[in-house]
């Protein structure tokens, strides 16, 4: 899950990391009443969406007076703002975070994610502020500097400092810098970050440290103890047909195509779109019905995948394992007879109770075109959608 | 011969008696697998499915001798039952639970650190050894006895795999599915070294998908050290970049963990791979012939 940049300053300032000061506007009207709190002649106007790039594509201004706060509220909130990872219909602008702005000194990048490599999180820095990290691990490697954490005890205050002396900050803002790192690993563990990520931490004319970006991500499967963070998620932001699916703890992702697919485990979904797509078909969404999943959510899986007007027949893939073929069976047949089907049906079942499944589907009396392979069915859904065009 | 687990393996089961875990219980015993007891928290002295329940793996072990634990206990006290069963300095615990915190994880692989269990898993099918004894979830009847290894971070693409091989009378040894969650215990180059050891496996099918760079790693030991032929298939080709494809593990950033990336390591190193998952099994036996074991690898009449 991810939360908006004022959200994560919030949480910052809470622990006690150093965040420039500044609040949520949802109207011009509340933009100006938040820059008069602040105590500064130049504002930050900044728009408020989970993408990156958000600078580049003109989502942050300066704005030098409270009637040039004003302007820019009104010119971003209601736009939509098309950036470099938000695809090509952008998001829409709904809330402005206003900032005092502040006197940057030198950029730097900070980060903390969960390394799959040592099994650790780790601490990640560089001086070079302001670009992407990715860029930066391309270009000049020697510039990232990585603190492995071990779990028993944190992160440690020497660990902070070295990093700090590493990135090359100045010798008498060391300590600010390294308390700051520590508020921030008790940031991602207390609340189950998966990544924490600080670009640019900056250090200002008065010798200040302080993060001006916010980026926090969260692990979905700690989410049943973060009740407070669970209240910050913006549905704004999300495919409504995705937000669906999370109330029923399906995984769902919705994609171009016209195929509507329905798998059980991650990795065979995967693979069905990958086999949709090698027979020259296009799948509609990514969607793992999960292992222990009851009738009634398959049914709800499917009528979400109908849901999707661009779906122009369905493949449902399954081998159970844990997942057992009666219950999908059950399920694809309620939600037949719920919805009803006017598009083509292809179902593989394999694995746990699988006669039992495929003798439901055949009492159903419903029109399903059966498959005994993945290849098979992905063939069978293809040709069935191009003779309906 | 077979790897980690065999028909003489003692196995308990943490959180027995909850639905899924009862469900598979009994699936487990059905199939031959030597389950001596269940362990859930308080209701100690019952039976379910003629097995004895306890409250704590340590009682579990004392009373049994068990080596191995398979646990399904709920994601939120995953993580503690996995710690338990490695007091208990158990062997092998086989952890199936899907969705347990990543930061759980990380204090689980810590702590196993100065232990000797091995872990596999979370969120895996568990590990079958075919025609001797099964411990997880995956469907018993699409395995038979045989000389391939299979290893995958995919339960599903597993079954999908074995199926394909049994179907052409490829039998397998053991099949071992690591799991799909960033943080895990045994990894493919874990469980490649245990099939190259093992007499009776004669070549290994390794599964695995974006993300990561385990399948990259796996890649380099095998060209360093396999003496067996290995093909593969890596999923999630098709996948589009930073979406999380269910496993956690499954995404893909900075053009870090590609499938591109991923199967090119693979052929560099001299392992086959599927164009799809549903010439898995094919690859495997074009394979075999060209080394000239498939003869020996078609076991199954």
């Amino acid at each position: 899950m991810n939360i908006h940049e004022y959200q994560g300053k919030q949480i910052f300032r809470s622990q006690g990391v150093n965040v420039p000061n500044g609040d949520v506007a949802r109207t011009p009207e509340e933009a100006v009443e938040v820059a008069k709190t602040l105590d500064s002649d130049v504002y930050v106007v900044k728009a408020q969406i989970h993408a990156g790039g958000r600078g580049k594509a003109g989502g942050v201004k300066i704005a030098k007076s409270l009637d040039e706060v004003k302007e820019y509220a009104e010119s971003l909130l209601g736009t939509t703002l098309v950036t470099a990872q938000n695809g090509p219909d952008g998001t829409v602008v709904n809330r402005l975070l206003i900032e005092e702005g502040c006197d940057i000194k030198d950029e730097y990048y900070i980060s903390f994610v969960v390394d799959r490599a040592t099994n650790r999180v780790v601490l990640m820095g560089s001086e070079e502020g302001g670009t992407e990290i990715e860029e930066v691990a391309a270009k000049t490697p020697e510039k990232i500097f990585t603190e492995v954490i071990d779990p028993a005890v944190g992160l440690l205050p020497f660990q902070a400092r070295r990093l700090a002396f590493n990135i090359n900050i100045p010798t008498e803002l060391i300590n600010k810098a390294a308390k700051l790192l520590l508020g921030l690993y008790d940031v991602f563990v207390e609340k189950d970050a998966s990544i924490v990520e600080i670009n640019p931490l900056v250090t200002t004319g008065d010798g200040q440290v302080m993060a001006l970006d916010a980026k926090i991500n969260f692990d979905d499967n700690a989410l049943f103890r973060q009740k407070d963070v669970m209240e910050m998620r913006d549905f704004d932001e999300e495919d409504p047909k995705e937000i669906e699916a999370s109330k029923y703890d399906l995984s769902y992702i919705a994609l171009d195509g016209n195929i509507g697919c329905m798998v059980n485990g991650a990795g065979l979904a995967m693979a069905t779109m990958d086999t949709i797509n090698h027979f020259g078909g296009s799948p509609a969404n990514f969607l793992d019905v999960g292992g222990g999943a009851t009738e009634e959510k398959v049914t709800k899986a499917f009528e979400l995948i109908l849901s999707d007007e661009n779906v122009e027949g369905i493949f449902v893939n399954i081998f159970g394992g844990i997942m057992l073929c009666d219950v999908i069976a059950s399920g694809v047949v309620q939600a037949v007879k719920n919805v009803g089907l006017d598009i083509p049906l292809v179902v593989r079942l394999e694995g746990t109770n699988v006669k039992e499944g495929k003798q439901i589907l055949k009492d159903s009396g419903l029109a399903i075109t059966s498959a005994s392979t993945m290849a098979e069915g992905a063939q069978k859904i293809i040709a069935l959608v191009d003779e309906n065009k | 011969m077979a790897v980690f687990v065999d028909k003489d393996t003692k196995v308990i089961v943490q959180g027995i008696t909850g639905s899924t875990a009862l469900f598979h219980t009994k699936q487990m015993l059905d199939y031959g697998t030597k389950i001596v007891g269940g362990v859930t928290p308080g209701k100690g002295g019952q039976v379910v499915e003629g097995v004895p329940v306890f409250n704590t793996v340590e009682e579990a072990k004392k009373e049994t001798g068990a080596t191995v634990s398979v646990v399904y206990v709920p994601a939120p006290f995953a993580a503690d039952s996995i710690m338990e069963a490695a007091d208990a300095d158990l062997e092998l615990v086989i952890c199936i639970t899907e969705h347990i915190p990543v930061l759980d994880m990380v204090k689980v692989v810590r702590y196993l650190e100065d232990k000797n269990t091995r872990l596999v898993g979370p969120n895996c099918p568990g590990i079958i050894t075919a025609d001797e004894t099964k411990i997880g979830i995956m469907p018993g009847y699409i395995h038979k006895k045989g000389h391939v290894g299979v290893v995958s971070r995919s339960g599903t693409l597993t079954y999908e795999a074995v199926h394909q091989l049994t179907e052409a009378g490829i039998g397998q040894t053991s099949a071992v599915g690591i799991g799909g969650d960033p943080v895990n215990g045994t990894n493919f180059i874990d469980v490649l070294k245990e099939f190259n050891e093992d007499d009776e496996t004669l070549a290994v099918v390794m599964i695995g998908e974006i993300g990561g760079t385990a399948e990259e790693e796996a890649a380099e030991w095998i060209k360093e050290n396999m003496t067996k032929p290995v093909v593969g298939f890596i999923g999630g080709q098709t996948a589009p970049p930073g979406k999380r494809m269910g496993h956690a593990g499954a995404i893909i950033s900075g053009g870090q963990g590609t499938a591109e990336g991923k199967i090119k390591a693979m052929n560099d190193a001299g392992i086959d791979t599927a164009d799809t998952p549903s010439v898995i099994g094919e690859t495997l036996i074009e394979r075999l012939k060209k080394d000239g074991l498939y003869e020996q690898c078609l076991t199954i009449k």
